[in-house]
């Protein structure tokens, strides 16, 4: 079946839809989504979205500008950011006007806190910046976008799952998904495509993403020969709640909550005596990692305490519900008297699909844009995270880039027309399907996934070596091997979530692969990737972006310059 | 801790009528129900089918009956549910396959009551200005994630499936009693017909079903009661 839209949005979170309300009204606009669109992964961000309104204290967004830079460890291009900070305000104020619920100050104006990494005049102490509501923003801005979709009559194909991007003649022409109530699989084909599909933190055992990150997005369009961009950097949250991985916000931290020892020592004062335990969060996962390491983890195993019996009822009601509410159900502790089991969690792709500053995806080194072809959010790398994102700026990010990269799809087609439809455009996502269906392996992707998450967990989440990587990339080949056999039980046509999960356990698995390659690539430390046989960072050979290509002959790795504007590289220090 | 599993399953490629499976598992009694579920469908029998995603409930796609109450999967421990667990896909909406059912319906009332701030005239150039106290008057009602445990707990809905159902109220409710919106008279409108919120028979079942723990049947009383007096 073919269906023909002038642009398709595929993701229905923050990015997603921020994008649909630029195209709202530019033409004939559908947006899918594997989920319902209120189920994205957008709504599960809780501490706050970054942006310099100087509400409490004086603030710039040049100040969030240095942070982001100096958390990026430098690899963020500053261009990028330099928008991601301007831009932050205006689109704070533009979601406020749409009816986001912030929580206020006393004289009516949105309440802001601080937050890891935000500081004030380029370093010097922490700066309330965290535009908040309650530990729920995510939420908030997830419900917000969907209201004003509602309002503008955005067109939404809810659970269907997109399984090929369509490239002809260097051109974006459509997707291939697969509707999930029929089985059936459909052709849209399209002038423009923009993918906001969100990322893949369920190639690690300990994650705070939700079931369906899988990377699906990334993994299509790297298979159409389109690079990946600093897939080494992943970013490990350092309070998830211990062993179940479920996010406890820095907002926390923001709040004055500490982290502590089996010795009841505040360890961060070692690690960022200037921050403490507001460091940016590779940092403050590092030095966890350590504290288990050298034995201080509490009784002697792999967590440490997340203290905030000190904050009182008033703060942990009013500006932390949720994550006291996560601590309770889950792990049966009241953070008002007793300190909560945490550990890191493996949180967010600071890598993806390469873009410029509006959104477009682009495919080398000197940044050629494949025309129609676009992506914003996690899935998308523009660089504004470089090394390791701040926390707070991914919620900017969605949205700052999600509006750009909209608004210039927008504009694309109404330059342009259709590109030619292939022959037989859906060939590959049908024979991908039929290959599951009627395979007659007997290995199971529960299986496969299970190996793949502790051995990547083990060996390529906080702490890496060229030992455990070389190991892991001998695994991830078995992995691929039986992959071959897998099979689904379920060969029906309506709602086979069985089939729906093999294929994504295979975007997971190529996806792991480019993480290592790249990882065993960069020879140095910086930001989320931390070698340990390569502990300093090494701006003279790798100051420089990776991009990885899936060739007929493995992984080719190929590198791109940093944009370097307003700040130079420092040693990075808090 | 050794647990059972009593599944109601249906697809509907091969089954005329529903039929009980029974999945014995071993787990953690700090497991979630959804990690029970997970258990079986990966390891046992692939063709379990159900919606979930965050597993930390906030995203609203796993809720089901579980041992006879609507609850979210991913937000029940297994020690609080017993060695022997019946799960059954939430009452009141059509089952499409085992535990996974057809929401369209109480989505499109939920779009009908316009869920979006209506404003006239131009905005300010920074925020609009809203009192803590302000903000507070609709706290409640913003937490709704849309899983429809309420809406499938009222038997008022069971009697009647055109009421429009709490869920659509409390996202109502959430812009009536927003300081900053001008809607209120046309989403009164829709809400003051019999299908709307006068269907209400104040049973609370809806309270003890949400798991965002939202006093749905006092966000119902206020829009009750700002219709009779059409003040918020």
């Amino acid at each position: 079946m073919v269906q023909r839209y002038d642009a398709v949005v595929v993701g229905a979170g923050g990015a997603g839809l921020m994008a649909a309300l630029q195209l709202a009204g530019h033409g004939n606009v559908a947006v899918l989504s594997k989920l319902y669109p209120t189920r994205s992964h957008t709504g599960a961000a809780q501490g706050g979205i970054g942006a310099a309104l100087g509400n409490l204290e004086e603030d710039h967004w040049e100040w969030h500008m240095f942070d982001t830079v100096k958390g990026s460890d430098y690899l963020a291009d500053q261009d990028a950011v330099e928008i991601l900070c301007r831009e932050a305000i205006e689109t704070v104020y533009d979601l406020e006007h749409w009816g986001l619920p912030f929580s206020r100050t006393p004289e009516g104006k949105i309440a802001q806190r601080p937050f890891g990494g935000h500081t004030k005049e380029f370093g010097k102490a922490p700066v309330r910046r965290s535009c908040y509501a309650a530990d729920r923003t995510g939420h908030m801005i997830l419900q917000t976008c969907y209201q004003q979709c509602i309002k503008h009559n955005v067109h939404f194909y809810n659970e269907y799952h997109v399984l090929d991007v369509l490239i002809e003649q260097g051109r974006c022409a459509g997707v291939v998904a697969f509707c999930l109530a029929t089985g059936e699989i459909h052709t849209f084909h399209s002038k423009a495509v923009l993918f906001a599909s969100g990322g893949c933190g369920k190639m690690f055992r300990v994650s705070s993403n939700a079931h369906s990150l899988t990377g699906d997005g990334m993994a299509v369009v790297y298979r159409r020969g389109i690079p990946l961009e600093d897939m080494e950097f992943f970013q490990f949250h350092p309070t998830g709640i211990y062993k179940m991985g479920i996010l406890l916000s820095e907002a926390a931290r923001g709040e004055g909550a500490i982290l502590r020892n089996k010795l009841n020592e505040r360890f961060m004062e070692r690690y960022a005596p200037t921050l403490l335990d507001l460091a940016p969060r590779d940092m403050v996962s590092r030095a966890i990692y350590r504290e288990i390491r050298e034995g201080r983890g509490i009784d002697g195993k792999n967590y440490v305490h997340l203290d905030m019996t000190h904050l009182g009822k008033e703060v942990l009601d009013e500006k932390l519900p949720d994550i006291t509410e996560f601590a309770r159900t889950y792990l049966g502790v009241e953070p008002l008297t007793q300190p909560v089991p945490i550990q890191p969690t493996a949180h967010y792709a600071m890598g993806g699909i390469p873009t410029d500053v509006e959104g477009r995806v682009v495919i080398d080194e000197k940044n050629t844009p494949l025309p129609g072809l676009y992506a914003a959010g996690e899935v998308a790398c523009v660089s504004v995270h470089g090394a390791n994102r701040l926390g707070t700026n991914s919620l900017v990010d969605i949205l700052v880039f999600g509006r750009r990269s909209g608004r210039h799809a927008a504009k694309f087609i109404h330059e342009n027309d259709w590109a030619p439809l292939g022959d037989q455009a859906d060939s590959t996502a049908r024979d991908a399907v039929s290959q599951v269906l009627n395979s007659t392996g007997k290995e199971r992707a529960a299986d496969i996934r299970d190996v793949l998450q502790d051995e990547m967990m083990d060996k390529a989440s906080v702490f890496r070596d060229a030992q455990g990587l070389t190991t892991l990339r001998e695994k991830l080949g078995e992995l691929r091997e039986r992959y071959k056999r897998v099979k689904s039980e379920d060969r029906g046509k309506s709602y086979n979530t069985e089939l729906l999960e093999v294929i994504e356990l295979g975007c997971l698995l190529d996806l792991a692969k480019v993480l290592v390659e790249s990882a065993l690539a960069r020879v140095e430390s910086r930001g989320g990737h931390y070698r340990e046989d390569f502990p300093k960072r090494n701006d003279a050979d790798w100051l420089k972006h990776t991009l990885a290509y899936q060739t007929s002959k493995g992984i080719e790795l190929r590198f791109k310059p940093v944009v370097i504007t307003k700040f130079q590289p420092m040693e990075r220090k808090y | 801790m050794q647990v059972t599993l009593k599944i109601k399953r249906f697809n509907p490629d091969k089954d005329k009528e529903p039929w009980w499976g029974e999945y014995r598992i071993d787990a953690e009694p700090t497991d979630r129900l959804l990690d029970a579920l997970n258990h079986v469908k990966w390891y046992l029998d692939g063709t379990l089918t159900y919606r979930r995603s965050c597993a930390h409930g906030v995203c609203g796609s796993d809720a089901m009956q579980i041992n006879g109450r609507n609850q979210l999967a991913c937000k029940v421990l297994l020690n609080s549910l017993g060695n022997n667990i019946t799960i059954e896909p939430m009452r009141g909406y059509r089952v499409i396959k085992d535990l996974l059912v057809d929401m369209d319906a109480f989505l499109a009332k939920y779009r009908s009551v316009k869920p979006y701030l209506i404003t006239h005239g131009p905005e300010p150039e920074k925020e609009r200005l809203q009192s803590p106290e302000d903000r507070e008057k609709f706290d409640d009602t913003t937490k709704c994630i849309l899983c429809g445990a309420c809406t499938s707990g009222c038997p008022s809905f069971w009697a009647d499936g055109e009421y429009i159902g709490p869920a659509a109220i409390v996202n109502a409710h959430r812009f009536l009693f927003d300081s900053r919106d001008e809607g209120g008279e046309e989403r009164m409108e829709i809400l003051n017909t019999l299908e709307g919120v006068w269907r209400c028979r104040t049973i609370f079942n809806c309270v003890e079903a949400c798991p965002r723990d939202i006093n749905v049947t006092r966000a119902i009383g206020e829009v009750k009661k700002a219709l009779l007096y059409r003040k918020v």
